[in-house]
């Protein structure tokens, strides 16, 4: 079991999130940041999608009621097992009553604990991961979720690999023309090559951006929509689409982001720049 | 059957969307639905329908979008005209009495009916369920009465009371949780449209029709009870 103290300000239990049930209305929901998630659970040697706990803005606070592998990754919040400082991308050993808790943001958003086998909440529609509608959506104070028994893996019991630096400063986002991007005049597609700043309304459901764009597009009948779709508001805001967006929707897609690049969005937020790479 | 001059385009890099010319008919839904039947591999992740398209998410980026293509062009001319002998027509009970009904007061006045004539009016077509969205079992239905429709509200509330039967522009639908939105509401429903521990989590599916019937409070009160102790069986027609 591990225990929460403190929920902070927004933690869930998260994994590769619902896939197939599309057809229900149901959002894909799941990691944000992929390509962190799946570190931590490489290292401890979970398969890729296995679940863990997603932790946005540090502040959360953990007890483990049971010895336990865990790995730290994602955005560094100075975290610290007791009082010990504990390295990010490392597999800790952590003992029966041992504490986790953040404090200082280095860099970063969202942070991922990983334990050996994952965390065993109930599953929903094949998944574990918190979505509005579907299951319980934040964890909060004095809940406690289940994990495995530990079990002994001697030569990896240290492993670490290096962080990357780039994939939390780098203002750099990835991405393809979306399916209405050709409907831009060459002064829209131009201003969009800008830079960009986040702003304050940014959540996993989809960030919001502060520089408008000149708007000229209707409304499109209402289509799909992925994770990493650019919208363009008919204000001429632009909305990033994370995670936890719904399926459809009705705004002009004018950009489409790599799934590598929703991973680096998520770790910025509020006042954070981005430039759109258009390939 | 009808071939419709289909567009594909790349949607990033391991989706791709196709594209019926962009209206909202009957004819479009139904051939949507006969390519959606035949579309089926181990490569996809998921398939998101839509009024007049269809976007095939991949589980890896594709790396011959061309080749694809070609493929899905022939899967297209393979399909069967859909066969809606599966699809149903759900009679769904609501109350509009003004206790839930809120806009009920402010339509009439925009409209110049009475608040029976908009409940008439609601209750008398069977609706199309265009494709599910917008919230896990949220149904985008077709066929409102041109005479109540109605624009969306200009700040959008806050908390919409689930079950909520509400009118946005010229559609109309069911909030199937609790949600912020911006429609007009004029009644609210008992039925629960979305349970995710379901083996059907909703009972209605692209294709399907939907028919609103009248019910005062008493009768509210009884189908809620049974819908909370799992005895509720939705109703529906052949």
């Amino acid at each position: 079991m591990i225990k929460v103290l403190h929920s902070g300000i927004y933690t869930a239990v998260q994994d590769k999130g619902r896939v197939g049930y599309a057809s229900l209305g149901v959002p894909q929901s799941g990691f944000m940041d992929v390509y962190s998630a799946s570190i931590g659970n490489a290292l401890l040697k979970n398969p890729r999608n296995t679940s863990v706990i997603e932790i946005a803005f540090g502040f959360a606070k953990f007890e483990f009621k049971s010895e336990q592998y865990i790995c730290l990754t994602g955005a560094d919040f100075s975290a610290k097992i007791n009082q010990q400082t504990i390295d990010l991308n490392t597999v800790y050993r952590v003992n029966k009553d041992d504490v986790l808790s953040f404090g200082k943001r280095k860099y970063g958003v969202r942070t991922y604990l990983a334990v050996q086998g994952g965390i065993q909440t109930e599953e929903i529609l094949q998944s574990r991961s918190s979505t509005l509608g579907i299951n319980q959506v934040k964890l909060l104070k004095e809940d406690e979720v289940s994990v495995l028994k530990m079990e002994d893996f001697i030569e990896n019991s240290n492993a670490k690999i290096k962080v990357n630096e780039a994939h939390f400063i780098s203002e750099e986002v990835d991405c393809l023309p979306g399916p209405e991007y050709e409907l831009l005049t060459n002064n829209q597609k131009k201003a969009l090559q800008n830079e960009f700043s986040i702003s304050e309304d940014n959540n996993r459901m989809g960030y919001r951006l502060n520089e408008k764009i000149e708007n000229t597009l209707t409304t499109i009948i209402t289509s799909a929509v992925l994770p990493g779709t650019v919208q363009l508001t008919p204000s001429g805001q632009l909305i990033v689409l994370m995670k936890d967006c719904q399926v459809t929707g009705g705004y002009p897609r004018v950009l489409q982001l790599t799934d590598y690049a929703v991973s680096k969005l998520s770790q910025k937020t509020t006042q954070d720049k981005i430039k759109f790479q258009i390939r | 059957m009808h071939n419709y001059k289909l567009t594909y385009k790349p949607f990033g890099e391991r989706a791709i969307l196709i594209e019926w010319p962009q209206e909202i008919n009957e004819a479009i839904l139904y051939d949507v639905l006969a390519f959606k039947k035949v579309l089926k591999s181990e490569a996809y992740q998921d398939i998101i329908q839509a009024y007049c398209s269809l976007t095939i998410v991949y589980k890896h980026p594709i790396k011959e979008f061309l080749k694809e293509v070609e493929g899905l062009k022939n899967t297209y001319k393979n399909r069967s005209t859909f066969i809606n002998s599966d699809s149903k027509t759900w009679r769904i009970p609501v109350c509009y009495d003004s206790e839930f009904g809120i806009d009920l007061e402010e339509i009439s006045k925009q409209t110049k009916l009475s608040k029976s004539e908009i409940v008439q009016l609601h209750t008398s077509p069977d609706y199309l369920v265009y494709f599910l969205g917008f919230l896990p079992g949220f149904l985008y239905l077709g066929g409102l009465e041109e005479k109540i429709n109605m624009p969306r509200k200009a700040i959008p509330r806050i908390l919409v009371p689930k079950g909520s039967v509400a009118i946005g522009g010229s559609q109309t639908g069911v909030y199937p949780q609790e949600s912020a939105g911006g429609w007009n509401i004029i009644g609210q429903s008992p039925v629960n449209f979305f349970n995710p521990k379901s083996n059907t989590p909703c009972f209605v599916k692209a294709g399907d029709k939907v028919r609103f019937y009248s019910v005062d409070q008493t009768e509210f009160q009884l189908i809620k009870e049974e819908v909370l102790n799992g005895n509720y069986k939705p109703e529906y027609i052949e």
